[in-house]
């Protein structure tokens, strides 16, 4: 019976085999591929770089009316414009420019590259149940394993900077907008789907001139949602090497400096927040012709 | 039947929903009802040897109870719906063997389609609505917006251009569904339930405006409907469909005065049949100028009777629109008329 109490597993030697041949196999693929992938990313670095650099470089006032322009044309709530530029003075006073800068920048290019794949990738899956259903477990393998486990081995092919770092925040952003698009669209009235059909529309005018348009709003809200979850993921970013705030709260962690930590911490909450209420802001009134008059 | 004035003809249309439906045809080709195939096979029979001549320029109104398959038989036209097996030519040509350009083609050109449930666009204005069949055809936005606004003038939403659907009533916006379809100027208009979403008084509104332009327009239209009254009130033809098949497919007189079989009865059981009898359908034949008042053919019993009133015991004379005598109505015929046939039960409830 002693089966019966203690799991018949694999012997420990047998383990660290399986361990060893798994871990040198990995190691004999970044050594050989590394290089080229590395070279693949070669034009996403320079581009974040220069991102990067264009956010530090100009002056605060140009970012700061630049950034307060686009609360205004996304929100066009002035409560909330005059609640950034404050956010932003503060930020500022408190010597966290230049690493609020970097975070913006990488999260920024981040959100981008996620609506860039995002989209397409929703839109194929609302195409096909097929595709639908094998890409749903790989999303749910994305969000929910724990951002530790595929840093290893992004840092083995990428090493430590920026590239793996945007790597990394994009796998765990990237989920909410496929899902969102494919609900989106999948969402749309099928009565008026059948409209467009009966007047002989073809399936590319079906999908932007109706279920794109309509799914808009729900599509938002992936964006919104992408840019939280990227916000979020800073900290463990900075682990693996970006600058920006996330690398003080690290620092904060290590010696228990509870102000610097707290300072930073604060500062992404305050983007994340001008971020999410523009964003839902600018959500809301896509879908304004929904809320107007009767039935 | 004068086969050059058939703009559609379906040939022994049959569709069943549900998997195995080539061997579930066979059943049904043998005789199989829709319980029945159901319990066997579980396959629902949609349409079960659907045969209907459909006359250019007149109203054809497909009418049967909810599930009877009507829905289903008008999305076969423009091919919505694949039938199982069947053909549906259209000026001799098989729709059915159109690829997938040349259909998008034929729904451009030749059909439109009013819903039930208006299915408007409810990202685009009531002008971009009406004006989307013609949009997809890369037609140019000055051409397309010139024309969308002589028919949204023409069903009376002067004035609505720039407002989104969901601003709009119900019957407003079927308006625009209608407007929608004429844009096109497709030749066929499918009417699916068209006005069965709406209140009584904008329902009678909405038919008198179809009516309107159909005497203007001549188009073509299948008109679906679970309501006798509107039928009788539009229908050149009516079709009557159950469980999928058709049951009768006559001229309006025609099935009030002889329904088919048990259910059509039923469909008109309840109907003012002085209000849709017309004197045509029990006037007695002749040449001969009658003794009372002269009345066109097409008069309902109602309105003769109330002219027979006033000297009850003189036949009136029956012409046709053009004025020739074509037969007389005496009082007793009159009755007759408007009493419920035999078939129809003889208990007096309603």
């Amino acid at each position: 019976m002693d089966w019966f109490f203690n799991f018949p597993d694999m012997s420990r030697s047998d383990l660290r085999e399986f361990k060893k041949t798994v871990d040198f196999a990995f190691t004999d693929f970044s050594r050989t591929y590394g290089q080229g992938i590395e070279e693949f990313f070669e034009p996403l670095l320079m581009f974040l770089v220069w991102f990067e650099k264009l956010f530090i470089n100009t002056p605060w006032p140009v970012i700061i009316f630049s950034i307060l322009l686009l609360a205004w044309i996304g929100s066009r709530s002035i409560l909330i414009v005059v609640g950034t530029f404050l956010s932003f003075m503060l930020i500022g006073y408190f010597g966290m420019w230049e690493d609020t800068m970097s975070t913006l920048a990488i999260i920024l290019v981040a959100t981008f590259l996620c609506i860039a794949i995002g989209i397409p990738l929703g839109i194929a899956m609302a195409r096909s149940n097929k595709v639908q259903a094998a890409i749903v477990p790989v999303l749910d393998v994305m969000q929910t394993i724990p951002s530790f486990v595929y840093l290893i081995p992004v840092v083995m092919l990428l090493g430590i900077g920026k590239v793996p770092g945007l790597i990394a925040v994009c796998i765990y952003a990237i989920p909410p907008i496929v899902r969102l698009t494919n609900l989106g669209i999948r969402l749309v009235d099928k009565d008026v789907l059948e409209a467009a059909d009966s007047f002989g529309a073809n399936y590319w005018q079906k999908l932007f001139g109706v279920q794109m348009p309509l799914a808009l709003p729900t599509i938002f809200a992936g964006v919104n949602q992408t840019i939280m979850m990227a916000l979020a993921m800073v900290v463990i970013a900075s682990m693996i090497g970006v600058k920006g705030l996330g690398l003080p709260v690290l620092r904060a962690i290590s010696n228990q400096y509870l102000a610097l930590g707290l300072m930073n911490g604060l500062a992404i909450v305050i983007l994340a927040i001008i971020f999410d209420r523009v964003t839902q802001k600018f959500g809301l009134r896509m879908q304004k012709y929904r809320n107007e008059g009767k039935d | 039947m004068d086969s050059k004035n058939v703009l559609i003809k379906v040939n022994q249309l049959y569709k069943i929903f549900g998997d195995g439906d080539k061997s579930a045809l066979d059943l049904v080709k043998d005789g199989m009802g829709k319980d029945e195939l159901l319990e066997k096979s579980n396959c629902v029979l949609g349409l079960n040897n659907i045969n209907l001549n459909i006359k250019r320029g007149k109203i054809q109104v497909v009418m049967g109870l909810s599930g009877s398959g009507k829905s289903t038989l008008i999305r076969h036209l423009n091919r919505l719906i694949e039938p199982t097996s069947g053909e549906i030519l259209f000026n001799n040509t098989n729709i059915l063997n159109l690829n997938s350009k040349e259909l998008i083609q034929f729904r451009q050109n030749n059909m439109s389609m009013v819903f039930q449930k208006f299915a408007l666009f409810p990202h685009k204005t009531v002008l971009q609505n009406v004006g989307y069949g013609l949009a997809i055809q890369n037609i140019p936005k000055n051409e397309w917006s010139d024309k969308s606004q002589k028919w949204i003038k023409r069903v009376g939403l002067d004035g609505y251009e720039t407002y989104y659907p969901g601003q709009l009533s119900g019957g407003m916006q079927q308006r625009v569904g209608l407007a929608r379809a004429l844009a096109t100027d497709a030749e066929i208009l499918l009417m699916d339930e068209a006005f069965s979403a709406l209140d009584p008084l904008i329902r009678s509104e909405m038919q008198n405006i179809l009516l309107d332009l159909q005497n203007e327009l001549h188009k073509t239209i299948i008109f679906i409907t679970h309501d006798l009254d509107e039928a009788l009130k539009i229908g050149d033809r009516i079709a009557i469909l159950r469980d999928g098949s058709m049951v009768q497919d006559s001229d309006p007189q025609e099935i009030i005065m002889n329904p088919a079989d048990e259910y059509v009865s039923d469909f008109i059981k309840d109907i003012n049949r002085a209000r849709v009898i017309q004197a045509k359908s029990i006037m007695t034949a002749t040449n001969a100028k009658s003794s009372g008042a002269t009345v066109k053919e097409d008069m309902v019993l109602e309105d003769i009777l109330q002219i027979m009133s006033d000297a009850p015991s003189k036949p009136v004379t029956i012409e046709n629109a053009k004025g020739k005598i074509t037969g007389k109505i005496e009082m007793v015929n009159l009755i007759e008329g408007m009493k419920r046939p035999k078939s129809l039960g003889t208990n007096i409830t309603g």
